[in-house]
């Protein structure tokens, strides 16, 4: 609707490029103060960062040295986060795994007792131990928002429905360990397990898994979490189980119930 | 006693209304019509009146034929629409997910039918729902037959016959299971696959024929196709009527109640009331079928995927009625022979070839077993109370809980998931409770049918305890006894006298070795466990001077002013 | 057999308080049993009809066909819905989530509709229908000698008649050919298949084919392998033999998992130096009944089947610690050609897959 009056302005022009002109200086001119917000953020940012880690190192030696030990050497108590990176460190506490609340077979998603800000500063102080995955840029989680779900569907299948489930509802593993539903988890948190491989999780780097496939599957993933369910009630959407149970209890339950009123004495 | 057509008229509460109108002298007409060819009024005269005992018990095989029917008639609507090929099409329908996936055109269809085909949804989930429940109400009817006593003598071909339908409904789920081809199916399929391949001598090559080469190949979904929607469904219907022409003609058994003898079936009539109420349960059981697949999701088959031979997803399930031969696969040691080049291997042989072959030949030839062991050749038409053949009650829950821990084991990691336990401790717990449950099963069930028939034993003696206490002039303290409801004593009176076989003279008086003497004796022994610890029944002395105790309680309690009845609830806790 | 019969539906036995005259108590033969039915079932009415009352019979009437017309209506929402919602409609609803309102509604009215016509059928049979217990006498299912008899000898004369007795060759030649009769039908059967020439011992993977991720099919070099990750491979060239074979054979096969780890973590493997710089490949078809295995826990190294547990230890020889498979999962030796990519030193060793019966 728009494109109309658009066009006949246009056809008044002499110069057929005009417009484009238009369009390039317009878009340079962004680009001009895009770069000047960016360094000066960029400028904030580092300084910022060495604070950052000095709030990290406190946090780290109140909360994490017990286990990890005070210069992340690893102990009996938990491994070394020497080279673990930033996305790791903000997976675990940012899911509420970390810090442990008991030792089990696997540390268990709950409410995060870190704020984010903390998470961020603990991150970096973790960083500083050695070269790791950093957590991922905004610009990088949300290109799943375009992304191919189907494609994405494609790759779910053959690197996480194993041990995810083909619907993303989790599964188990050997000696009480397993892989969680997938319903819970942000896009953040999915990218920064992919890449940094969490407890049991293997590590799909950048290498054999590139960040548009991350978000492909990210993005099957999303479509999974929308709680689309054709048919009716999911059932945990954990497949023939639940579904057995169900035609037992509910369904035989409710035809015997017919039976029994069938059969029932009248008066 | 009246004479038949007396009988005739009983239920037609006299004034028989005339039909009449256009639409009667039609019907008639053609009843004329059909009946001058066919002599429908033999069979018709025969049988409308026939009579049927009514327990909602009774209608557990009716379930199973009438959610039979709902998915004979739901296929029909399915093959219009699914493509039994394996060939490889690009999917472009409106399921986005899986849009521009190279997939089958097996797996298309049926997406196709969930998401393109109007009302085609509502189908698929229609006939995945009344086929689970099908099984289930055949496995549930089963267990009725057995703990009554239902295929003694004269019915027990019918059983074996029920035996075949059970088989046969399995190979129906697992071959329409495997129809959709999706990453699920196609997992089991790869898993049947790898059971006949195990199989000595003859495994690979049965693999190569029914795969038309080596696994997974094209032509398996042609071949599942005309089994599923043709062959197996075919000798279903022929042993379902042969299942129920026996009934009919066998007529039912009833459980024990007054005027109820061996000899005769007390009930209601075919026509009207067992008409009215056979056909509006199969409504009934297509309408709550029908509710379900509104409501809930069954086989969500565009979640899993097409089928990929290097694919999995956790979570790899059967359907439920062959879950307790997964459970056995999962729970078998890997023991695995090479002898002179040739393998063996048990781990697969033993849970999914000769475990089910032992259990499934066990239970067809259950009744020819028991009737061996107590030597009971007589017809039986009334049904046991399954605590008065506390034997064979004991064998069922055993049994039963056998198949249970196989089953639950079919969903170990579900379980483990559920739960958060490990895994591997629900495995090694299941191989334990496999072989220590069963045993204590069949001890504790059979102890707590001795201990109803005890208590049978003392109601018919000496009444129902109503609680209340009086206090005799003497100072005696004694409980008030009311009285049996005279229809309850004829359930409590329905108990067989038992009498184990007698043990064989090992030479006869002429000191001649008795012929076949280890087998007899070995009968005699078996007949004897099978019967032994078993209540005596009240015999008629008894009950004589058990009556005439409880007459003088009432009299007593007569005496100090207390009413002898007992309240509703009391006798509903003693049922 | 010399066992004394008791019969429990005698006239000794308090069971049978009101016993037809007509029957009589079993005999003593296990075999043989009397009853007193004959061929016209007799039916006695137990109890005289109770009236109905007028009043309830009309209130059960106007259930009955509430029920029938609310069912009509239902048929026609049935037919409404069906043309009124196109297939892909959603509808949002509290618990189920996102639905198909196509298939709701369709269901909620064919399951009400055809619910209506049952309950209504019942609620009739049961208020409306006269229930008069009735007694059937059962006729005997054994038919009487004489019957038997006169079967028997039907049958006996046809069969002399028809000199299957007397003509001894003609009697055994006929056996012969009916006992070869289904022999075209095994022959046919051999048809549905080739036979086996030990394709269950090989795959496509042979010396210098590359590893191609799946579904990118993309080679693979050594640094697409991080240390802890899995790649799930196929070999290089599948694409061309699936179509070629039309079928997904070799796939189901040949694939097989990549995995990394410190060299030091490696405590044996199948060869010596299979590895490349800690990459190992496995095939990915469980060695029990054939299903592909990539649950990968990087921190043990153990791969477990999702179908029935058999776990394998892929830094130790890829043996089995738990679960029913009784054989290790076959190894893969690897290297990398002139340009970097990964790719296989020779092809398995060992038959993959389930096992079978002339595998040694």
């Amino acid at each position: 609707m728009i494109k109309r009056p658009f066009a006949a302005a246009m056809a008044r022009r002499r110069h057929p490029l005009a417009p484009l002109l238009v369009i390039v200086v317009a878009l340079l001119g962004i680009a001009a103060v895009y770069a000047v917000v960016n360094a000066a953020t960029a400028k904030a940012a580092t300084s910022a960062s060495e604070t950052m880690v000095t709030k990290g190192s406190k946090l780290f030696a109140e909360g994490c040295a017990s286990c990890h030990g005070l210069n992340a050497e690893g102990s009996s108590d938990g491994p070394s986060l020497v080279g673990a990176g930033a996305a790791s460190v903000h997976f675990q506490v940012a899911t509420g795994r970390m810090p442990l609340a008991a030792p089990g077979a696997q540390a268990m998603r709950k409410p995060p007792i870190y704020t984010e800000e903390e998470i961020q500063a603990l991150a970096a102080y973790v960083a500083t131990f050695g070269p790791g995955p950093a957590i991922p840029s905004a610009a990088q989680i949300d290109g799943w928002k375009t992304a191919d779900i189907a494609r994405g569907g494609e790759l779910f299948r053959v690197n996480c429905a194993q041990c995810h489930h083909a619907a993303g509802s989790g599964g188990a593993l050997t000696n009480g360990k397993y892989a969680p539903s997938l319903m819970k988890a942000s896009p953040l948190e999915i990218y920064e397990a992919m890449l940094t491989g969490p407890q049991s999780m293997p590590v799909f780097g950048d290498a054999s898994l590139p960040m548009e496939e991350k978000q492909q599957i990210i993005a099957y993933i999303e479509e999974m979490k929308r709680n689309n369910n054709p048919g009716g009630l999911s059932l945990g959407r954990l497949g023939p189980v639940t579904e057995g149970l169900f035609i037992w209890t509910i369904g035989l339950g409710a035809v015997i119930a017919a039976a029994v009123w069938i059969g029932a004495k009248v008066r | 006693m009246s004479n038949t057509s007396a009988a005739m008229n009983t239920s037609t509460n006299g004034n028989q209304p005339k039909l009449s109108g256009p639409l009667a002298k039609a019907s008639a007409a053609t009843y004329e019509y059909l009946d001058d060819r066919t002599g429908l009024s033999a069979g018709l005269r025969r049988n409308l009146r026939k009579v049927f005992p009514d327990h909602w018990s009774f209608m557990l095989g009716e379930i199973a034929l009438w959610s039979f029917v709902v998915v004979l008639l739901t296929g029909v609507f399915l093959t219009f629409f699914y493509v039994p090929s394996a060939t490889e099409v690009v999917y472009n329908g409106s399921y986005v997910p899986l849009k521009g996936v190279m997939i089958s055109e097996a797996y298309a269809s049926t997406l196709n039918i969930s998401f393109d085909v109007r009302g085609g949804l509502l189908i698929r989930q229609i006939h995945h729902w009344a086929a689970l429940l099908f099984v289930v109400a055949i496995v549930v009817h089963l267990l009725r037959v057995f703990f009554t006593g239902a295929f003694r003598r004269p019915r027990e071909l019918n059983w074996v016959i029920g035996v075949g339908i059970l088989t046969l409904a399995l190979l129906a789920g697992f071959t329409g299971y495997s129809l959709p081809d999706d990453l699920l199916s196609g997992t089991g399929l790869r898993i049947a696959g790898g059971i006949l391949q195990s199989i000595p001598v003859v495994g690979t090559w049965g693999v190569f024929l029914l795969f038309d080469g080596e696994f997974p190949g094209t032509a398996w979904i042609p071949r599942f196709f005309v089994a599923h929607v043709l062959l197996v469904p075919g000798l279903l219907l022929a042993l379902i009527t042969a299942h129920l022409l026996l009934v009919f003609y066998q007529k039912h058994t009833q459980y024990p109640g007054p005027k109820r003898t061996n000899e005769n079936v007390v009930g209601y009539p075919l026509m009207p009331v067992y008409m009215a109420k056979a056909g509006g349960f199969f409504f009934i059981v297509f309408g709550i079928t029908t509710l379900m697949s509104a409501l809930v999701t069954i086989n969500p088959i565009w979640l899993y995927g097409p089928y990929m031979p290097d694919q999995v997803t956790s979570g790899a399930q059967p359907d439920w009625y062959i879950g307790w031969l997964e459970g056995a696969l999962r729970m078998m040691p890997p023991i695995e022979w090479t002898i002179f080049g040739y393998t063996i291997s048990w781990n697969i042989l033993v849970p999914s070839v000769i475990m089910p072959g032992i259990v499934m030949t066990l239970l067809a030839l259950y009744p020819f077993i028991e009737a061996w062991v107590t030597g009971d050749k007589r017809e039986h038409n009334i049904l046991q109370r399954p605590r008065n053949a506390p034997t064979r009650t004991g064998l069922g829950v055993m049994a039963l809980t056998f198949y249970v821990i196989l089953w639950a084991n079919g969903g170990n990691d579900i379980i483990a998931l559920a739960f958060n336990w490990s895994i591997n401790s629900v495995t090694t717990l299941m191989r334990v409770l496999l072989f220590v449950l069963p045993p204590i099963a069949f001890v504790i069930t059979k102890r707590i049918c001795l201990g109803l028939q005890r208590r049978d034993r003392d109601k018919l003696l000496h009444g129902i305890e109503t609680g209340r206490i009086l206090r005799l002039p003497s100072g005696e303290f004694v409980e008030v006894h009311a009285p049996v409801d005279p229809d309850e004593v004829a359930v409590l009176l329905s108990k067989e006298e038992v009498l184990p076989l007698p043990m064989p003279p090992k030479r006869d008086a002429n000191g001649v070795r008795t012929p076949g003497y280890a087998i007899k004796a070995l009968r005699a022994r078996m007949s004897n466990w099978w019967y032994r610890d078993d209540v005596p029944v009240v015999t008629l002395n008894e009950l004589e001077s058990g009556h005439h105790h409880a007459q003088e309680q009432v009299e007593i309690a007569g005496t100090y002013g207390v009413e002898p009845t007992v309240s509703e609830e009391v006798t509903a806790g003693h049922r | 057999m010399s066992k004394t019969k008791f019969d429990p539906y005698g006239e000794d036995n308090p069971a049978n308080p009101k016993k037809p005259a007509s029957s009589s108590g079993s005999t003593s033969s296990g075999a043989a049993q009397t009853h007193g039915g004959s061929y016209e079932e007799e039916i006695i009415a137990v109890e005289a009809p109770q009236e109905i009352d007028a009043k309830a019979a009309k209130r059960a009437e106007r259930q009955v066909a509430t029920m029938f017309m609310v069912s009509v209506v239902c048929t026609l929402g049935f037919v409404v819905a069906y043309f009124a919602l196109p297939a892909t409609a959603t509808i949002e609803l509290p618990l189920i989530g996102i639905t198909n309102a196509s298939n709701l509604s369709l269901g909620l009215a064919l399951g009400l509709s055809t619910l209506l016509i049952g309950l209504g059928a019942i609620q009739w049979a049961r208020k409306l229908m006269p229930h008069v217990e009735v007694i059937q006498q059962r006729h005997l299912l054994k038919p009487p000698d004489s019957l038997r008899k006169a079967a028997l000898a039907q049958f006996s004369q046809g069969a002399a008649d028809s000199g299957l007795g007397q003509r001894r060759l003609l009697r055994r030649t006929l056996l012969a050919s009916l006992l070869v009769f289904p022999l075209p039908l095994i022959v046919l059967a051999r048809g549905c298949g080739p036979a086996p020439k030990g394709e269950l011992n090989e795959t496509m993977w042979t010396g210098g084919l590359r590893f191609l991720a799946d579904i990118t099919y993309q080679p693979l070099k050594p640094s697409d392998v991080p240390i802890g990750g899995v790649v799930s491979a196929v070999p290089e060239g599948l694409l061309e033999v699936q179509k070629a074979q039309h079928n997904l054979n070799e796939r189901a096969k040949s694939a097989v998992i990549l995995i990394r780890m410190r060299p030091d973590q490696i405590r044996s493997q199948q060869g010596e130096g299979w590895d490349y710089q800690g990459i190992l490949a496995f095939s990915k078809i469980c060695t029990h009944v054939g299903c592909p295995i990539a649950l990968y826990e990087q921190r043990t190294h153990h791969l477990l089947c999702p179908c029935h547990q058999s776990t394998f230890d892929l830094a130790d020889d890829g043996k089995v610690i738990y679960g029913p498979a009784a054989r290790r999962l076959p190894q893969l030796p690897i290297t990398v050609d002139a340009e970097g990519y990964l790719v296989a030193r020779e092809g398995f060793q060992e038959p993959v897959g389930p096992s079978f019966w002339e595998r040694s």
